[in-house]
């Protein structure tokens, strides 16, 4: 009886979170899109094949742009001029940029997908797989360092990594990647004309870098509430709100204010995600006589990171610092629901099963970060902070999440891997070295929430 | 040299524009250069963190200058971990501080090579009660190497050492390990405060660990244990290198938190006589060090919170750790190990959890901060 009038409030807590202003704007954009579609095949080759409008720049005319964050990040010597940001789009779909020429960027950070491919790990050349999910090219101009690791400074710096590893685009150089680009007549009149000189990796890094920095995603309805509107989200995440700031701790790390709207702290947490399948100490021994013997290159760590069982080690293989061991960058919480499954390696199917993780107090191990305790969410309280997230939603993704939402809603009801109230409540110990007499508590079911006192 | 007192906010607010004002200087290109060359100075200085195990040799494995001229190289140093103030309450109230005890446990156990022995810094329960310390022996127990037990105040002042002393034996002791004499000091009596106000031991307890208050009076050594002191190094030629362990650093810091030892000058004056002195200490919870004469004093890492630095007093020559991050509770924590030079100088490895390491070498001490100065935090601290 309970969970049938819980699943009825969900129901229309669903209705709220997708709500009627978010479909008008998607109406809205998709009018845009056909138009610019239209543009997109009457000038470009790889536009022919079908980037989709999903593709496109976007504006910057979006609630919760941050503007004065956005003129930071734009680096001098790139500037985002129109030619640059459409030869970078053409060579983010470009598949000769990679050995077998089936492979482009989009294969693994797909528009319609929220430029992810939406599998655990990715799929890269001969049908190999990698270590680690496709993050998002979604905001990822606003990210201080790029990959799972931060093992490349800048959008420009990354290209390298995917085009050479053998795993993914399989170049053997960047001269081969070069070769190949130079050989198409268009791109050499494009190079000359964006940039005045010969085709070349520095420039394809700059092209590609950006168009990245035209994708935004912002205007979610939490940016319209965060606006002032107080109908854009519903009662279901105003409540996960308060519990993700409160209760759930979870604004620690996936922080949130108006100059930097990201949902991130930009640094590196170990919260246990490899621990499942990794003996952390032997696995640093490893990595260090490995990286110490190849020199330590930035290929010899993409390597290790994308192609080997060290990948869980995570941030450690850039710093080598202990306390970087099976860390992983904090990533953005936007649009998660068309960038399933969840953390470095894809493990986590649905929202509810990352939720999980966090309110067992994640995966115990020797460097797990000092901030991942247990939390004892109850139920209800894991579906507001889901409802919440789903409201991070931009316009353009709206349908798309929403139908995401409804399987992983459906699945969290009966599949639960990672759910362990016991953990999350505190009413066992955890691991072998807590099991028993160090048993640990749980935290007070009856703190009233931080975030709701003091309101109206 | 008698600077002005500054705020914490003001002396913040200027390290903060000093930041900037370097930052400002540089275009991003040449910005990113100096990250990649700050990366490579580590590298190059192998300033690599023997943390929770060994990535590298033993810090002081390459005998360093200041040994080789003393004629001392070749002569292995020992090396010891320790681990401090862990402040257990009874496990049915508090498992934060469970964690961080058993998390330096791990650390320790996953040195290699293994440490000659582990140092326990005092202050294992919170409030002095019997099941308070069996946790801590229990979670102790775990250790491989053998562990040396010291007092602090924590410990004491429920049953004035009853059970401390029962479970781990004199609070005063002293061995010679390798060439060096290693003296255990109880170092946190207090004169009679609770008597003639008539305090319960839960009381008493309660005054002593409330450091700020005006009852208590400051920690002393005491008569006793300075006669002590001074009969166990009666036999103890001057050449001999000491190390001493004591839970109150043996020296005034901060007189208000009792971070202070009223009698230090007295026993500083006892180890006058000997060429290198080196004094771990607990307590303070921080990265702290200080130079007084021939003495070297370090500051031991707590596992169960971090303090702030004290208003004033803070040694010149300690570089500050800046503010820890209050969602981390691992952040400004640790553990340490220390390498004994053959002549008695120390250096040291602050292992933060969720830090990079830092290395304090005993050359940085006994130059009086001309050279070896460990690196400064990237922010400011409070």
């Amino acid at each position: 009886m309970e969970s049938a009038s819980l699943s009825r409030r969900l129901s229309s807590d669903r209705d709220a979170i997708f709500g009627c202003a978010t479909m008008k704007s998607a109406r809205r954009l998709f009018f845009g899109f056909v138009a610019a579609a239209a543009v997109a095949v009457s000038f470009s080759l790889a536009a022919a094949q079908g980037p989709g409008p999903l593709a496109d720049p976007k504006s910057t005319n979006q609630a919760g742009f941050p503007g004065t964050l956005y003129s930071w990040v734009i680096p001098p010597d790139n500037p985002q001029t129109p030619a640059r940001i459409a030869l970078g789009k053409a060579l983010f779909f470009e598949d000769r940029l990679s050995a077998d020429g089936k492979i482009s960027c989009d294969h693994c950070h797909a528009p319609d997908k929220g430029f992810t491919d939406q599998l655990p790990t990715s799929m890269g050349i001969h049908a190999q797989f990698g270590q680690r999910n496709a993050p998002s090219i979604l905001n990822a101009l606003f990210n201080v360092t790029q990959f799972w690791d931060g093992r490349a400074p800048t959008l420009e710096a990354q290209v390298q990594g995917p085009v050479t590893n053998p795993v993914e685009m399989g170049m053997k150089s960047t001269d081969d990647a070069v070769a190949a680009i130079k050989t198409i007549p268009e791109y050499q009149k494009q190079f000359q004309d964006v940039f005045g000189r010969d085709v070349n990796f520095a420039d394809i890094e700059r092209a590609i870098a950006a168009y990245e920095r035209t994708q935004l995603a912002f205007d979610s309805p939490f940016d319209k509430f965060m606006a002032g509107d107080q109908s854009a989200i519903g009662d279901s995440a105003k409540r996960g709100w308060s519990i993700f700031n409160g209760k759930g701790r979870c604004m620690s790390c996936h922080g949130w204010n108006p100059t930097q709207p990201l949902f991130t702290d930009q640094k590196f947490h170990n919260i246990g995600v490899s621990a499942h399948k990794s003996d952390f100490v032997p696995l640093a021994r490893q990595a260090l006589d490995v990286l110490g013997k190849s020199g330590g290159s930035s290929e010899a760590i993409d390597r290790l990171a994308i192609g080997s069982d060290m990948s869980g080690l995570g941030r450690f293989l850039v710093t080598k610092q202990p306390h970087d061991i099976g860390g992983f960058r904090t990533m953005s919480l936007r649009n998660l629901l068309v960038t399933q499954p969840y953390f470095h390696d894809g493990s986590q199917v649905t929202l509810w099963d990352t939720i999980d993780h966090y309110n067992k107090g994640g995966v115990q191990n020797p460097y797990l970060d000092g901030g991942i305790v247990a939390l004892g969410l109850t139920e209800p309280e894991e579906d507001d902070l889901v409802a919440f997230l789903a409201s991070l939603t931009s316009p353009e993704y709206a349908d798309a999440a929403k139908q995401e939402y409804d399987l992983q809603f459906k699945r969290s009801r009966t599949d639960r891997p990672q759910r362990d109230t016991a953990a999350a409540d505190g009413d066992k110990g955890r691991g072998p070295g807590l099991a028993g007499p160090f048993g640990d508590i749980g935290p007070a079911q009856n703190v009233e929430n931080p975030a709701l006192l003091g309101g109206d | 040299m008698a600077a002005r007192h500054k705020s914490v906010e003001t002396k913040y607010m200027e390290d903060r524009d000093a930041a900037l004002r370097g930052l400002r200087g540089l275009d991003r290109r040449t910005f990113l250069k100096v990250l990649a060359a700050s990366a490579g100075a580590v590298m190059a200085k192998s300033l690599m963190p023997p943390h929770t195990f060994q990535l590298v040799e033993v810090a002081n494995a390459a005998p360093d200058k200041a040994a080789s001229a003393a004629g001392l190289a070749g002569q292995p140093p020992f090396t010891f971990a320790y681990i401090s103030d862990t402040h257990l309450y009874p496990r049915t109230l508090n498992q934060r501080f469970v964690r961080g005890a058993v998390k330096a446990v791990e650390d320790v156990n996953a040195l290699d090579p293994q440490p000659d022995f582990v140092l326990f810094g005092g202050d294992l329960a919170q409030l002095g009660r019997r099941e308070e310390l069996d946790l801590g022996r229990q979670i102790l127990a775990e250790v491989k190497a053998p562990v040396k037990m010291m007092v602090g105040e924590h410990d004491w002042f429920y049953d004035l050492g009853d059970t401390w002393q029962e479970m781990f034996g004199p609070p005063n002791y002293s061995f010679d390990w390798k060439d060096v004499h290693v003296v255990v000091l109880m170092s946190v009596h207090e004169k009679d405060f609770w008597t003639a106000r008539k305090m319960t031991p839960a009381e008493r307890m309660h005054t002593v660990a409330g450091l700020d208050n005006g009852i208590q009076s400051r920690f002393e050594v005491g008569d006793d244990e300075r006669k002590w002191l001074s009969d166990d190094l009666a036999k103890v030629p001057h050449t001999t290198p000491l190390l001493v362990f004591s839970h109150s650093p043996l020296y005034k810091y901060y007189r208000n938190w009792n971070f202070w030892t009223d009698d230090a000058e007295q026993v500083q004056a006892i180890l006058k006589p000997y060429k290198h002195v080196t004094v771990i200490h607990g307590h303070t919870h921080q990265m702290l060090y200080n130079q007084i004469g021939n003495i070297s004093f370090y500051g031991m890492l707590s596992t169960a919170w971090p303090w702030p630095y004290a208003p004033t007093g803070l040694p010149p020559l300690t570089v500050q750790m800046n503010r820890a991050d209050p969602f981390d509770q691992f952040d400004g924590l640790g553990d340490g190990q220390v390498t004994v030079r053959p002549d008695g100088l120390a250096d040291k490895i602050y292992n933060l959890w969720d830090r990079n390491p830092v290395s304090v070498k005993a050359d940085y001490l006994v130059s009086h901060g001309k050279t070896a100065r460990p690196p400064a935090p990237q922010f400011a601290s409070y």
